[in-house]
């Protein structure tokens, strides 16, 4: 037998039902007589709900019901809930204005939904609810951070003046300040991080079903968290107990965080069957994708680094605002504070940061963690900073950075912004890094590249991230309003096969391999032998789900504290079979064994012992092979590592090739390499998409002018190189599988490697900076402008 | 999309009928853009008249006109050996258009009586000289383009072929949109018996242009050198998202500027 267990490069079991079509997705979730909804959504950013007509509607053909928020509001339902809770510098709670699950009043952002049609087909929901009469009042719009903080701005919730969510910070302001005043010099850097529309391959999809007879109300839905859903929407919407409601999330067609959060048509379609007393099913057309799915990043910063003569990092002050959306998103609040401003020191021994972020509303789609979620944005913010200290200093980029690096025997290290590294090795993963992109020969490439008439450029990101979140005490005490750990149910079948029951979600990510290969592992059962369940509250005991890189390392821990009860128990039954003490029973291989002795019984044996106990220690031992673990982790774990990009630009278009990249990351133990260089470069893929291409553009008015696949520039396999992708990994000292996170390393690393690289290759222009995307046409400008121009946006 | 009455006529004088009794019955020929439109709900025609059952399909090549029945797919045309042998540059503009799957699907016909301002074979008509050939009547190119989505044929009127004069050398180049891969400027440069003809489509704002300077120019000297430096004002260009006029203006002479090596 091939070797399956960790460290294989296993084919994903996962793969055979995708690529021949055969999934299960959500929508093709069929109910007997079932119904289809349709959203009818608001085209205006903000105005007030004068009246709606639903007569004409509720008689079109087909037609069985029409909701509004009205009607929402006259059943005991609430608002979609936050899961955190951030407080003021001042102490005080956040502004959490209501979400209503279908608008009441007013509008907020186009896309709000505003009433729900049920019909038999749902062409006949999309006809109906073009008849939907409703008289607005417009009224002026915050469509940006700069319009909601403007003085005399648009009110996007009448209760919260001033459009802020919460005025947060991190750190000793006065102690920083103060190192600021007796700084050698100050390098300052002003910059956006672009907003992002997530655009899973799948759009969202939800059916809800309710059972007259049990009063079960079952919801199919594509999420990366069936229980938290059920969690959420069971006790903070609908009011339904837990026994009561079950939801699944089948197949799901990726996710990047967009899935995590607890959406209105959900609930919805959960409701809305009960109601109609049969099925409704609700898919989203891609157009309602873009202006209903939660988008991501969207800061306006300004980063300061205090430094002495050497360029050693005396100190960094940061105030970034965060566009909130128009209602708080499940997660939100969380993402540019304790996933961003934590993780400002990155790979450094700044010994003091200071950072403030504003949270603002303004009348877009809500904004939520994508891919990432605060890391990208505190990296880019951080790698283009240390790239600015470079330029402003002239010292080597590469020489800035191994001066300021944590050292590989600090560990484990407390920054000044709460977080514990337990392990790194920054040095190493640059100088593989150095040598797998050839940076010694890079000059000799721009030299050849210049006499083909191209602009060559190379950049360096060297970044750490926080991932596999988190312990939940510490969580909490930062306002989360859940628990972070995770579920493992191991069951061990009579004959010796394994089904293990996972609350972790695969939507992509070949769980079902991954997981499969830790069974392999420890418990020594051949991987066709093991099965790997997910997504399915009325299946696995609980779980938290998949998002912050966390399945692994979180998930995974939980299988391997389940397996270990299994041994444990398993060696209680072969001591009983083999006459031997528990003590003496050692477990290898599948097999279990009197130590210095010949006598051993397998895995098999001791199960099929353990389900038909006639000669069992049946008054010490209950029968059954079948153990839970609950995994609380005691830290985040820090994966960490080096990126570089290499651009060329062509100077009479404007346009940039990626050439070159290369990424050595350090994401622990690895369990499938395959597995990982594909979530590497699918990381890298999207991260070269938010430096090139991805934009969310709303105009002053708040419409989405990037609002469909023609004007929202999704990175193809042309805008891609080849990604060369290697791992130089330190242990995680604190789970069981030392393993830290490698679903998200490729979009923080990469976006400021690839401006970096375009700053560098536009530096004859005095390039310094550049706000992504660095479209062809913001390049073109800058060198149109001719050398020297001393800043770019 | 909304309900319509379907008609699949077998012959053009049915077709045309067809159309010509009824002001909102539109015509359906490879439907890669009227479909997504039909899907958007941003037409709400009374009948769709399938042209896929009149024939007018096939290329021909004869006293140094290509003709190209309105039918043809771009597929067909960009793997055609008579186009890559006349005009070697219509047969890879054709493989320029879309994805394989539009090439399948999308016919010339189809995209010149559309005249999306970013559509590739205006361009060639354009700067070809090409002649439309209708159900009643033959158009030139000049008279036929009348701005952005707007074309010379009356209500009804259906194209049955486009005629092509063998240029004595000629190329297509295109910048493309990141996003939807459209033309933000695309140039059709050739070299005619009555003189260089340049056009252009993506950048106007009243669709495919033919550009006079340029074409003065490349009359007295067909090559890159002789346009460079030629300005073209951003005045008539189109802005968006993706590039603004001054920058389609500059895109303009980069890339009629590579057309014009490109042809040699």
């Amino acid at each position: 037998m091939a070797f399956e267990g960790i460290g294989a490069s296993v084919r994903r079991k996962e793969d055979a039902r995708f690529l021949n079509g055969r999934g299960n997705y959500t929508d093709d979730i069929n109910r007997p007589g079932q119904l289809h909804a349709y959203v009818k959504r608001s085209d205006r950013p903000h105005a007030k709900i004068n009246s709606i007509d639903t007569a004409a509607a509720s008689k079109a053909p087909g037609v069985v019901a029409v909701f509004t928020g009205a009607d929402i509001a006259a059943e005991n339902i609430g608002g979609l809930p936050c899961g955190w809770q951030i407080h003021n510098k001042d102490g005080s709670p956040m502004a959490e204005p209501p979400h209503p699950v279908i608008a009441v009043g007013k509008v907020r952002h186009v896309g709000d939904p505003i009433a729900v049609v049920i019909a038999e087909t749902k062409q006949q929901a999309k006809d109906a609810a073009e008849l939907v009469a409703i008289d607005y009042t417009d009224l002026p719009a915050a469509a940006s951070l700069a319009a909601a903080l403007a003085p005399g701005a648009a009110t996007v919730h009448d209760d919260v003046p001033g459009n802020i969510c919460y005025d947060w910070h991190i750190g000793d302001k006065a102690i920083v300040d103060g190192v600021f005043a007796n700084a050698h010099k100050v390098v300052r850097l002003d910059l956006t991080n672009n907003r992002l529309i997530p655009n899973a391959m799948e759009p969202r999809a939800a059916v809800g079903d309710y059972d007259v007879n049990s009063g079960e109300y079952t919801l199919y839905t594509t999420s990366q968290n069936p229980h938290v859903i059920r969690l959420l929407m069971g006790a903070f919407v609908l009011h339904i107990p837990e026994n009561k409601l079950r939801v699944v999330a089948p197949d799901v067609g990726g996710g990047f965080g967009s899935k995590i959060y607890h959406y209105a048509e959900e609930a919805i379609v959960t409701w809305a069957s009960a109601k109609v007393r049969r099925p409704v099913k609700w898919t989203a057309e891609r157009t309602e994708s873009f202006m209903s799915d939660a988008h991501g990043r969207d800061h306006v910063s300004t980063a300061e680094m205090a430094i002495d003569a050497q360029g050693t990092f005396l100190g960094l002050r940061v105030s970034t605002q965060a566009n909130m959306g128009a209602y708080l998103s499940t997660f939100a609040p969380c993402v540019p504070t304790y996933l961003y401003a934590t993780l400002l020191a990155g790979t450094y021994k700044t010994p003091v940061i200071y950072c403030e972020v504003k949270a603002v509303f303004t009348n877009t789609v809500p904004v939520d963690a994508y891919r990432g979620a605060g890391r990208p944005e505190a990296t880019f913010l951080l790698e283009r900073l240390v790239d600015a200290v470079a330029y402003d200093t002239g010292i080597d980029r590469v020489d800035i950075r191994r001066r300021n690096f944590i050292p590989a025997d600090a560990f484990p290290y407390q920054t000044p912004v709460a977080l514990q590294y337990d392990s790194g090795d920054y040095q190493t993963t640059l100088a593989v890094a150095l040598k797998n992109a050839d940076w010694a020969g890079f000059e000799a490439r721009r030299t050849a590249a210049k006499a083909r008439g191209k602009l060559r450029g190379i950049g360096i990101s060297t970044y750490l991230e926080a991932c596999g979140i988190a312990p939940s005490a510490v969580a909490g005490s930062l306002g989360a309003r859940a628990g972070l750990y995770e579920v493992a149910n191991i069951r061990v079948h009579p004959t010796g096969s394994v089904t293990v029951f996972t609350g972790s979600h695969s939507h992509g990510q070949g769980h079902e391999t991954t997981f499969a290969q830790l069974v392999v592992d420890q418990l020594g059962v051949p991987l066709d032998q093991i099965d790997v369940v997910h997504g399915d509250t009325a299946k696995i005991p609980f779980g938290m789900g998949t998002y912050g890189s966390r399945s692994l390392a979180v998930g995974g821990s939980a299988m391997v504290k389940a397996m270990d009860k299994i041994i444990a128990k398993g060696k209680k039954i072969a001591a009983h079979l083999m006459e031997a003490s528990v003590e003496d029973i050692e477990f290898a291989n599948n097999t279990f064994t009197v130590a210095g002795t010949d006598k051993s019984k397998t895995l098999t044996d001791i199960s099929l012992t353990a389900y038909v106990p006639h000669n069992y220690p049946i008054d010490e031992l209950e029968p059954g092979l079948d153990e839970t673990a609950f995994y609380d982790p005691k830290n985040f774990t820090f994966p960490g590592g080096c990126h570089i990009s290499e651009v060329e630009i062509d100077p009479d278009t404007g346009t940039v090739a990626v050439v070159n990249f290369t990424a050595v990351d350090d994401v622990g133990r690895v369990i499938n390499p395959m597995i990982v260089e594909g979530q590497v470069q699918g990381g890298i893929a999207q991260g070269i998409g938010q430096a090139l291409l991805e934009a969310a553009i709303y105009d002053e008015s708040g419409q989405l002018i990037s609002g469909s696949m023609m004007d929202y520039t999704m990175p193809r396999a042309d805008n891609l190189p080849n990604i060369h992708v290697a791992t130089e990994n330190t242990m995680c000292t604190h789970n069981p599988l030392g393993s830290k996170g490698c679903g998200e390393v490729g979009a923080i690393g990469s976006p400021p490697a690839v401006i970096n690289a375009i700053c560098d290759a536009l530096k004859d222009y005095g390039v310094r900076h550049m706000n992504m995307p660095a479209t062809s046409g913001k390049i073109w400008s800058i060198i149109n402008a001719g050398p020297s121009k001393m800043a770019a946006d | 999309m909304y309900d319509f009455a379907y008609q699949k006529p077998g012959s053009l004088a049915d077709a045309v009928k067809a159309l010509g009794a009824d002001g909102d019955a539109k015509a359906l020929a490879g439907g890669m853009t009227y479909i997504p439109v039909l899907k958007q709900r941003l037409a709400k025609p009374s009948t769709v008249v399938d042209l896929s059952g009149l024939g007018m399909k096939g290329i021909s090549v004869a006293g140094g006109v290509v003709k190209i029945g309105a039918m043809t797919t771009h597929m067909t045309v960009a793997n055609s050996a008579e186009v890559k042998s006349a005009i070697p540059a219509l047969a890879a503009l054709a493989g320029m258009i879309g994805d394989d799957a539009v090439r399948h699907r999308g016919t010339i016909g189809g995209s010149i009586a559309n005249n999306d301002p970013a559509a590739d074979y205006p361009a060639a008509a354009l700067a070809l000289g090409a002649t439309i050939v209708t159900d009643r009547r033959s158009i030139k190119a000049d008279d036929f383009f009348t701005g952005m989505f707007s074309t010379a044929l009356e209500q009804g009127e259906i194209i049955t072929a486009v005629e092509f004069p063998v240029p004595a050398k000629a190329a297509y180049e295109k910048f493309r949109n990141p996003a939807s891969r459209y033309a933000i400027v695309g140039v059709f440069v050739a070299r005619t018996a009555g003189g260089a003809r340049v056009a252009v489509t993506g950048a106007g704002q009243g669709g495919v242009f033919r550009h006079a300077e340029m074409e003065k120019a490349l009359t007295g000297n067909f090559s890159a050198a002789a346009i460079k430096g030629i300005k073209t004002p951003p005045n008539d260009l189109n802005g968006d998202i993706h590039a603004s006029s001054e920058y389609r203006a500059h895109l303009v002479g980069v890339i009629a500027g590579r057309a014009v090596a490109k042809a040699g």
